[in-house]
């Protein structure tokens, strides 16, 4: 019990953590392209050193997103071996054509990317940077799909104790993989274009290069508008979706206990999982049933009745994920979400009157506004993921069945202080560097090398 | 030939790319400290492996990612089982991966020789570990007939595999000194071939002695195909060392990227069908046909590896003939 325990805290840090560094490593890569772009085109010099500038900050926040990738995909063997074996079948194979089809093109363009300066032709320089993006973006959809199918598992059957593939397609076409790659890609998006936005924000307000972080708010602007858009409206389609396919899942994210025909949606609730009720909520009546079937009336399952199906088709236990904590990351992400489209027309609007400068407040605002995606993109995934317990797969296996039975709890709780404590100093790290070339801004060169063979290093630094 | 034995060779072929790629790289680490005086010299060593080491890595994510695909079982049996021995080789990857751009990124003396001390120590932990676990594989470990590792990280350490560790250390410090001849000039270049020349010495008896531990404590030597590889491979090792002091480091880089190429090749011959020999029951052992994946996955996976590995490698031999010039502290730009 204690491993199983373990297991998940190390499961849960190691995944959030990771995907602090991803969803950045998602949107830049293309701001860095676009900006890339520009500057071949047009052959302008501020592109250039906007292409450094955010490219420098892009690797730094790559190496992060690589190094806990690792871990990631050798944590299912290490931890979960019980789940590596029951669907290993499937699950195997979009891990290993990440690997082949995107991994390879992102890190070897990188490298390319990095110290191909002076030494491409310059479009094809430009590419190297696209092929970057392109290979990170595939990589998300690769994984999605291996993680779409522990929420809705289609394409397989039991045999010998294990589920095998039998369609291939039906594994990439599982249709909730159309929800939830756009949804993190699009997060992605808007993560990268807020902090782009944020600091060129910053920068603004101490009037530091202003024209070079004028253009820079305005890729970043016109990125993000377009991304928080689409990203509420996917979400909004994907949880309609889940209200059918994950039922159990979003009555826990709506702390919504009773069958009811028109639901009520609770705005707030305080919720009382042992007793099974809300002891208190602001609810908005019919809502829910409007949100889940765009009607004002409809069906929408309660928890209980969930439960008691569930029983009836997997036998005894409980099947109701943490409700208190699914209702509320739901709520911080739509909070945060909502917060990021306002943050976009207000600066839209600043932007468009001219009067975006004169406004301190709302360049404020919008640098502070740099985590909100971050709390957006964890909380979801808590959602996606705590929401989907007791199950590891949906429906096949259950979690406490996942877990390796061969690994000691003193072992996980070895790795897991180890990569806690490793991970955490590396954050700081990482703060520091982004901090550092963030203030310094993009008038030095990104990385200053000093010619010369002295021999003293202490010569080589002022 | 059926699919379980294509994807044994597609996975021995990922672990050889990755053992002579990612081997000059942990070479290459290992020397870092010692062979850069300074600053400019240690990037000048860096940047030798700088646009490839993250592309040769990418190797082992796809080994990982292919035993997984085609093999669940070995998969689940060999990362569970080494758990501790795969923290610490992941330990290294992490800092490893890290110290190479945050060293950069900042001018104080202290913080870039620290991460250079964190590339050597990454690199040094992950080419002594793959050693000790490839051993492993061949020596047999306590699995049960449940496929379930029921020993400890310590029943992972024995002479011979430790003489894996030491041999997969050295080969591959070798491999980095090596490269660095072909890719440095001038004072660097003979700095790297003087080592080069003392680490060949050093590898020469700990093959040896691996080449007798094999013999006592493996059944590496009943098949002839296999023997006969694992002896080139250590032939090629005294030929690289040859080459090397008659002044032939082109040939002595290739001589030693045989070595690693056969070394690996013989050990997963020798372990054919297995994949990880049971020490408490030879009926125990996971094999190609037990540990594997449905026909139907396996073939749809050799659709996918037949189709994206000839590409991959053809861009990632591109990178390198790119990055084909020898590094100079003229033009360091990066």
């Amino acid at each position: 019990m204690t491993e199983l325990l373990l297991a998940r805290w190390q499961f849960g840090i190691t995944s959030v953590y990771h995907f602090l560094f991803v969803p950045l490593t998602l949107g830049l890569s293309v701001l860095v392209a676009i900006m890339h772009t520009i500057y071949v085109r047009t052959g302008n010099e501020t592109y250039k050193k906007m292409t450094k500038f955010w490219g420098k900050l892009f690797l730094i926040n790559f190496a992060m997103g690589v190094v806990t990738g690792i871990v990631q995909e050798f944590h299912f063997g290490m931890n979960w071996s019980e789940y590596s074996r029951f669907v290993g079948d499937i699950f195997g194979a979009p891990l290993a054509i990440e690997a082949l089809l995107a991994f390879f093109l992102e890190s070897t363009f990188l490298g390319i990317w990095i110290f191909g300066w002076d030494k491409l032709p310059k479009k094809l320089h430009a590419l190297s940077i696209w092929m970057v993006a392109v290979g990170s973006n595939l990589s998300a959809l690769w994984i999605l799909i291996a993680n779409s199918f522990m929420q809705q598992p289609v394409g397989y059957a039991i045999r010998n104790g294990r589920a095998e593939m039998t369609d291939f397609f039906a594994l990439i076409t599982n249709p909730h993989v159309f929800y939830q790659f756009p949804h993190t890609v699009l997060g992605g998006y808007v993560t990268a274009a807020f902090f782009v936005i944020g600091i060129s924000a910053y920068h603004l307000l101490r009037k530091n290069h202003p024209d070079f972080f004028r253009r820079s708010f305005k890729i970043g602007l016109v990125f993000g508008l377009v991304s928080i858009i689409l990203v509420t409206a996917v979400g909004h389609f994907q949880a309609q979706y889940l209200v059918k396919a994950q039922p159990m899942k979003m009555a826990a994210a709506e702390a919504h206990w009773e069958t009811a025909d028109p639901a009520a949606f609770a705005v707030v609730a305080a919720v009382d999982e042992k007793n099974q009720t809300n002891t208190f909520e602001i609810a908005i009546p019919r809502m829910l049933s409007f949100l889940s079937y765009n009607s004002f009336s409809g069906e929408v399952k309660g928890l209980k009745d969930l439960q008691a199906e569930a029983e009836a088709k997997y036998g005894p236990g409980n099947y109701i994920p943490p409700v208190t904590s699914v209702f509320w990351s739901f709520r911080i992400m739509v909070a945060a979400g909502a917060w990021l489209v306002l943050m976009a027309f207000v600066s839209l609007y600043l932007w468009k009157s001219g009067q975006l400068e004169a406004k301190p407040l709302a360049l404020k605002a919008l640098f502070w506004s740099i985590p909100v995606p971050y709390i957006a993109n964890s909380t979801g995934w808590y959602l996606a993921e705590v929401g989907r317990q007791p199950w590891m797969v949906y429906g096949l296996q259950k979690v406490e069945s996942a877990v390796s039975p061969s690994v000691s709890t003193g072992e996980i709780l070895t790795t897991l202080i180890g990569f806690t404590l490793v991970y955490g100093i590396l954050a700081v790290l990482d703060l520091y560097l982004l901090v550092k070339f963030i203030k310094q801004g993009p008038e030095e060169t990104p990385v200053s090398i000093d010619l010369g063979t002295s021999g003293k290093e202490v010569s080589l630094w002022t | 030939m059926d699919l379980n034995i294509l994807w044994f060779i597609l996975v021995t072929v990922l672990f050889i790319g990755f053992f002579f790629l990612e081997g000059f790289d942990y070479g290459v680490g290992i020397l870092l400290p010692f062979l850069g005086k300074n600053d400019t010299e240690r990037r000048v060593v860096i940047n030798t492996i700088g646009p490839v080491w993250d592309g040769n890595e990418v190797w082992l994510i796809t080994a990982g990612g292919a035993s997984f695909a085609a093999f669940p079982n070995w998969y689940a049996t060999l990362f569970s089982g080494f758990y501790l021995a795969l923290f610490l080789i992941l330990l290294g990857l992490i800092v490893r991966g890290v110290a190479f751009e945050f060293r950069s990124s900042d001018r104080n003396p202290a913080w870039r020789n620290l991460w250079d001390w964190m590339i050597f120590g990454g690199s040094f932990v992950s080419a002594l570990l793959w050693g000790v676990a490839v051993t492993n594989l061949l020596q047999g470990v306590p699995i049960d007939a449940n496929m379930q590792y029921v020993g400890t990280f310590f029943d992972l350490l024995s002479p011979y595999t430790l003489a894996g560790g030491l041999t997969t250390l050295l080969v591959f410090t070798l491999h980095g000194a090596l490269f660095l001849t072909l890719k440095t000039e001038g004072e660097m270049e003979e700095r790297a071939r003087a080592i080069a020349g003392k680490t060949g010495a050093l590898a020469i008896p700990v093959v040896l002695l691996l080449a007798i531990l094999t013999y006592t404590r493996t059944d590496l030597f009943s098949k002839t195909g296999a023997a006969v590889v694992f002896l080139a491979s250590a032939a090629f090792l005294v030929l690289a060392w040859l080459l090397l002091r008659a002044g032939k480091n082109g040939w002595a880089f290739i001589a030693n990227s045989l070595t690693i190429v056969l070394f690996t090749v013989s050990m997963f011959w020798a372990l054919f069908p297995r994949l990880m020999v049971s020490s408490l029951s030879p009926e125990w052992s996971l094999t190609i046909y037990n540990a594997s994946s449905s026909p139907y996955t396996l073939k749809v996976m050799t659709v996918v590896a037949l189709t994206m590995v000839p590409i991959v490698l053809l861009y990632q031999a591109w990178t390198y003939w790119v990055f084909r010039h020898r590094v100079t502290a003229k033009e360091l730009h990066y």
